[in-house]
């Protein structure tokens, strides 16, 4: 690892001037994605700004119906909220469905959502990446691609996000707040928050320089069902394969509401509107799930070892369609 | 800095790049915490901080000024075992023992989470208040502890004779 100075700060705004006078610091909360990156020399910041004890852990509800989840509240901590459990349960699967114990107890929601790619080659600093070295090329291209996506990328970067947690934020039509250098707030949903590769993927967010995520604030859930279903190759502690996240209701048997988001096969958490459009006002049965599916993956475009992931991200929106509205009927008898 | 680890308070001076795993073992001697991976994939150097498990090779040990550490040393003693000791013992699940400090604390850590009613990815219905410690959750709950001998089923049977002795 390569030597850093170190400081703490305990207000967000004290956060944001230090980051402002030492514009290549990075922020560091949980740690457990930056440490690691930091020892394989991947991040090598000159300067830490530790923002894990600023008074942000707060997970609060409004009377209009929002929860407002602080940037520093620990995913275990989110995951077990009995608001989330019982309003938001896509949110709390999404996060058990992610990491180990031991890693939820420390990762921040603010660095989930700043988490970087699981690409080997972005790990390996001896093959060739653009996002760790701008203008390198992609070894991932014609290299061992499996895991890789296949919506969303570009020539110059065809690897995942990683978060679990922010794929059900999409669906869930989560905003983002960020805190910037001059004390002023702005709110940027996930699709905003998030940046795609094109030919520049080394930036990943629409953050500037400077600016700290405070909370994340998620509108009051629409009535019905939800589901996160992530498939991987181990059963438990694995990155996503395909993930989806659906938060669906119905009125007699006729689609009134849903989203759709999916994570391991794109660039950023995708929320599928294409999807959505082709299960509004339908009816809620498997020749419209059938329809959302191939709706959903239009337009993607897979390597030579991805290939499944198209066949797989369509089999489990259906399911997780069909899933969601049993249940929704189950409770309605 | 100062940090209390197994009761004892410290005053420390290290560098900033020390994980608080080495600073553990390699500082204050407290060589029953383990390093397997080093990058937070196997478990092995698990540890309570502030009463929660969590992999020390992935946090700075200069950011838990006035923290609680507690590792495997203060968990119990050979005169004077944890039941969660004793019962690895009993129902032998370990093999060559490099993971067990690790699966130790995070099991303590991980009945803890359960006794709190925390759900799991085993847990079908996120939204339910008691979620029942069957063998599947404590499986998906010890996931981030991984076992090279593969000891797992005594392992999950040392685990649920203390949550059954615990319960009642």
């Amino acid at each position: 690892m390569r030597s850093f100075t170190y400081e703490r700060v305990t207000d967000p705004d004290a956060a944001c001037v230090a980051m402002a006078a030492h514009p290549d610091s990075k922020f560091i909360s949980g740690g457990t994605n930056l440490i690691d990156l930091m020892r394989l020399e991947i991040e090598r910041p000159p300067h830490l700004i530790d923002v894990s004890r600023l008074p942000l852990t707060a997970i609060e509800e409004f009377p209009d119906g929002h929860l407002r989840i602080g940037a520093s509240a620990r995913n275990a901590d989110v995951a077990a909220h009995p608001v989330v459990r019982s309003r938001y349960p896509v949110l709390a699967e999404a996060l058990l469905a992610g990491a180990s114990g031991q890693i939820r107890n420390k990762a921040s929601v603010g660095g989930n959502l700043l988490q970087r790619t699981r690409c080997h080659y972005f790990y390996d600093t001896a093959a060739n990446c653009n996002k760790r070295q701008p203008g390198a090329g992609c070894a991932a291209l014609h290299g061992a691609h499996r895991n890789h996506a296949i919506l969303g990328a570009s020539e110059a970067c065809i690897a995942t996000h990683p978060s679990d947690m922010a794929v059900a934020l999409a669906a869930l039509g989560a905003t983002v707040t960020v805190l910037g250098p001059r004390g002023t707030t702005r709110e940027l949903s996930i699709g905003e928050f998030y940046r795609p590769p094109g030919t520049t993927p080394h930036i990943e967010t629409n953050l500037a320089t400077g600016e700290l995520i405070t909370a994340v604030t998620v509108p009051p859930p629409p009535p019905g069902g939800q589901r996160y279903r992530k498939v991987r190759d181990r059963a438990s502690y694995e990155f996503a394969l395909v993930s989806v996240a659906v938060v669906l209701a119905t009125t007699d048997g006729t689609i009134t509401e849903s989203r759709v988001a999916f994570g391991g096969v794109a660039s950023m958490p995708w929320r599928s509107t294409e999807a959505e459009a082709a299960l509004s006002g339908q009816p809620a049965n498997w020749q419209t799930y059938q329809a959302a599916a191939d709706r959903a993956i239009e337009g993607s475009q897979a390597q030579e070892e991805n290939g499944f992931k198209i066949e797989l991200a369509r089999n489990t929106l259906r399911r997780t369609l069909a899933e969601v509205a049993a249940t929704i009927e189950r409770r309605a008898r | 800095m100062t940090l209390t680890v197994n009761g004892q308070r410290h005053h420390l001076t290290f560098d900033p790049r020390t994980s608080l795993l080495d600073l553990l073992r390699e500082h204050m001697q407290l060589t029953g915490t383990k390093k397997g991976c080093d990058h937070g994939q196997c478990g092995a150097c698990t540890i309570l901080l502030n009463g929660r498990r969590i992999t020390s090779c992935l946090t700075l040990a200069v950011m838990h000024d006035g923290d609680d550490i507690v590792t495997i040393e203060g968990l119990g003693s050979p005169d004077a075992l944890h039941p969660l000791q004793a019962a690895f013992i009993d129902h032998d699940a370990f093999q060559c023992g490099y993971c067990t400090p690790g699966q130790i604390c995070s099991a303590v850590g991980m009945l803890a989470e359960a006794s709190a009613g925390w759900p799991s990815h085993a847990t079908a219905d996120v939204s339910v208040e008691h979620v029942e410690l069957t063998p599947p959750e404590i499986r998906e709950r010890m996931s981030g502890n991984i076992c090279r001998c593969a000891a797992y089923p005594n392992i999950v049977a040392a685990i649920q004779e203390v949550h059954k002795e615990t319960a009642q």
